[in-house]
């Protein structure tokens, strides 16, 4: 079924080359390194305003495939044009089909919860054949980390120099997930960089459907999140292992979750030594503020052990 | 297709915006992204129409907000697609940021902007702050006073736009309901003629292609690289002007209509002449003709290709006049009229320079009557006698005042003395 059984099936080659502007220990960086290894050389980026729009700097591209920077609000509306004009280029006899690419656009949290949220609606409406990479580092990353509704409760940025407060966000981030979802698209799914495996798989998997190919990807930010470099991995993984970041998919809607426990372990391993959460233990632990994200995470796998075990 | 002579037997009565879509079916367009928008929409119906019944192939698509559609057609573009949309008004504001970008990108494409006042008041009628406020992007523009004129500029456009001198998006300007919505007799070219005169778009530079990959619209860092694209977008459109003549002159040998960068009607010895463009420049002409018949030397130039700005033509063709008045239906607020502005700037090196005055008229579509012409054409001559100029007019009549005292009234309010 799956050419990915374990780490050691990831590809080798490389379509995505190193040296590039990102921070040191970029989260989002592996997630299209390993996504590409599976897409292939044949990609054409279409990028929206954004942290890895940094990483194509003239004169250099890292990117084996092609690339096309447009705006911040319509990074989709660019698929689009491209999708077409490709596809008339083909019908018309003027590309030949070794020469068609697979079009991808990839865009922040910023880009994508926000600012070019209608654009991707109308891609999803219209049943546009693409992929969406979406590395969410919870924050405008590129700008210097500021608040995007993206942004989880509590979470400090240049522009919510408390955290995001309660009173702000009452309902917390938006669940970028479930608004796809209701477009009904095809293949939706989140990845995580620390589970190499699942992800390869998904996008493999994706390859299948004709229409929105959606990820959502964890993209831990060393730089805005204030954490060491060296620990994107680890907290790639407890992102996931405390519950807060569901390894998941939906095929034409339907939900299964790719990793279930259990028992997730405590909110608190994830949060403690990530600088944007130190308010949260120094100089007074915000008990009150914990159990708001703890209970956040219980009320999600809740609502589905209510139904019976998770997917 | 059966073969056309151009004989007034072909003419078809087409409003600008049938015209403007004949403009993009006859260029064999392969894209068009569309958004709805007054008095814009004709234009996409009927391509959409064109398009579903299969006189037209390649992709129509309904897009969800200018700024996607423009996206949309840029990205296309790029990917080596002939493209043409159209918009209007607060369209094209909003899809503003693309003008920029896809100017950058240096691909060719076609957008018609069909002029429509701005808000705040929101309302339909034309002027052309709109079409103005583009006019530093990069994209080219062709002003358009007839229906005919309206389907030869695409056509023009395109080769103007995918010349590998030039390598620019244009714009093709109609005044909204008083050119999108008129019915005038049109030439429809015959296709195979089309052809020889625009063959079909091969991307040179700027395509997707899996064995070439390419890296479009990437960053630049620093003002040496950024400036060393800018200078490059600005001496293309400098090429533009040469190209345009070159590209009109092979129109003329093929269609038998001359189109020049401007319009000269009537100026042959005119001490007096008018400066407008668009459609309100019938109103000029009409202008111009009453004042000969009177035995008053007067002229009209409207103003046709804006961008580039062929200042040089403008400079000739104003040159020995008594005076001039330049009538802008647009008004940058704070300065006054643009198009005055910008003709000041191209007679500052003239050595002898008449009065230049200005006027800002027929904002959000009202009318310019006849006495106000007379109004020009007296200040004129008075400037002229006394060598000073006056200051900006802004047109506005006793009648335009009335129908405001009546709504004020209407309204309960006052009614300023």
């Amino acid at each position: 079924m799956t050419t990915f059984r374990s780490i050691k099936d990831t590809p080798r080659e490389e379509f995505i080359a190193a040296g590039t502007a990102a921070c040191a220990g970029c989260g989002g960086l592996e997630i299209i390194r390993l996504a590409n290894k599976v897409l292939g050389e044949k990609v054409v980026y279409v990028n929206a305003a954004g942290c890895f729009t940094m990483l194509a700097l003239y004169p250099f591209t890292p990117f084996r495939g092609s690339f096309l920077y447009t705006t911040m609000g319509s990074a989709p509306a660019g698929a689009q044009g491209v999708r077409d004009a490709l596809d008339i280029l083909r019908s018309k006899g003027r590309l030949a089909t070794e020469d068609d690419l697979q079009v991808v656009v990839l865009a922040g949290d910023g880009s994508t919860y926000d600012i070019a949220l209608s654009s991707t609606s109308g891609t999803l409406f219209r049943d546009l054949d693409y992929w969406y990479i979406c590395y969410d580092n919870e924050a405008y990353g590129n700008t210097g980390v500021h608040q995007s509704s993206s942004t989880p409760l509590a979470a400090k940025t240049a522009t919510t120099q408390s955290g995001v407060a309660l009173s702000d966000a009452p309902y917390g981030r938006k669940d970028i997930f479930e608004i796809w979802r209701a477009h009904r698209p095809p293949y939706i799914a989140t990845v995580s960089g620390a589970y190499p495996v699942d992800l390869m798989r998904k996008f493999e998997e994706a390859k299948q459907f004709h229409g929105p190919k959606m990820f959502l990807a964890s993209a831990p930010c060393p730089t805005g999140w204030h954490f060491d470099p060296a620990k994107t991995n680890r907290y790639a993984k407890l992102e996931v292992e405390c519950g807060l970041f569901p390894l998941k998919k939906a095929i034409h809607g339907e939900v299964t979750h790719t990793l279930v426990k259990n028992k997730w372990r405590p909110v608190e391993d994830y949060l403690r030594g990530q600088g944007r959460y130190a308010h949260l233990f120094e100089p007074v632990r915000q008990d009150e503020a914990i159990r708001t994200l703890q209970s956040g995470v219980d009320q999600y796998w809740n609502q589905y052990r209510d139904k019976g075990a998770p997917k | 297709m059966r073969r056309r002579m151009p004989d007034s037997r072909d003419r078809e009565m087409l409003t600008g915006n049938v015209a403007a879509a004949w403009g993009a079916r006859l260029a064999e367009v392969d894209y068009v992204p569309a958004f709805p928008i007054t008095p814009q929409t004709e234009i996409v119906e009927k391509l959409s129409e064109w398009f579903h019944s299969g006189v037209m192939s390649g992709r129509y698509v309904n897009m969800d907000s200018e700024h996607s559609m423009l996206t949309a057609a840029g990205a296309a573009a790029a990917t080596g697609a002939r493209v043409f949309t159209a918009t209007s008004s607060q369209g094209l504001l909003y899809g503003f940021e693309l003008l920029y970008t896809i100017a950058g990108w240096r691909v060719p494409m076609v957008l018609v902007n069909v002029s429509r006042a701005l808000a705040s008041p929101i309302t339909l009628e034309p002027d052309h702050n709109d079409v103005l406020a583009a006019r530093d992007c990069g994209f080219l523009q062709i002003h358009a006073e007839t229906c005919q004129e309206v389907l030869d500029s695409i056509l023009m456009s395109y080769r103007l736009s995918e010349d590998p001198r030039v390598m620019l998006p244009v714009i093709v300007n109609l005044d909204g309901f008083y050119l999108s919505f008129t019915r005038e007799p049109v030439e429809l070219p015959d296709l195979d003629d089309v052809r020889k005169f625009l063959p079909a778009y091969q991307p040179t530079h700027a395509s997707f292609r899996a064995s070439k990959p390419m890296a479009q619209g990437i960053a630049v860092l620093g003002g040496s690289l950024y400036s060393y694209f800018r200078h490059q977008i600005q001496l293309a459109a400098e090429n533009a002007l040469a190209v345009h003549e070159e590209v009109a002159a092979e129109f003329e040998s093929v269609f038998g209509r001359r189109y020049g960068l401007i319009d000269a009607y009537r100026m042959d010895n005119a001490d007096y002449v008018l400066v407008m463009s668009n459609s309100f420049a019938t109103k000029g002409r009409a202008a111009v003709d009453r004042f000969r018949e009177k035995g008053i030397a007067a002229g009209l130039l409207r103003l046709r290709v804006l961008r580039p700005f062929p200042a040089a033509a403008i400079a000739c063709a104003l040159r020995g006049r008594k005076a001039i008045a330049v009538l802008d239906q647009n008004i940058s607020i704070g300065f006054g009229g643009i198009t005055h502005g910008e003709i000041a700037s191209a007679l500052y090196a003239e050595r002898e320079r008449p009065p230049l005055l200005s006027f800002i008229g027929a904002l959000g579509g009202k009318d310019i009557t006849i006495e106000e012409f007379d109004q020009i054409l007296d200040d004129m001559q008075a400037a002229s006698r006394s060598g000073e100029t006056p200051p900006p007019r802004l047109l506005y009549t006793s009648t335009d005042q009335a129908q405001i005292d009546a709504f004020l009234k209407l309204a309960g309010k006052e009614v300023p003395a």
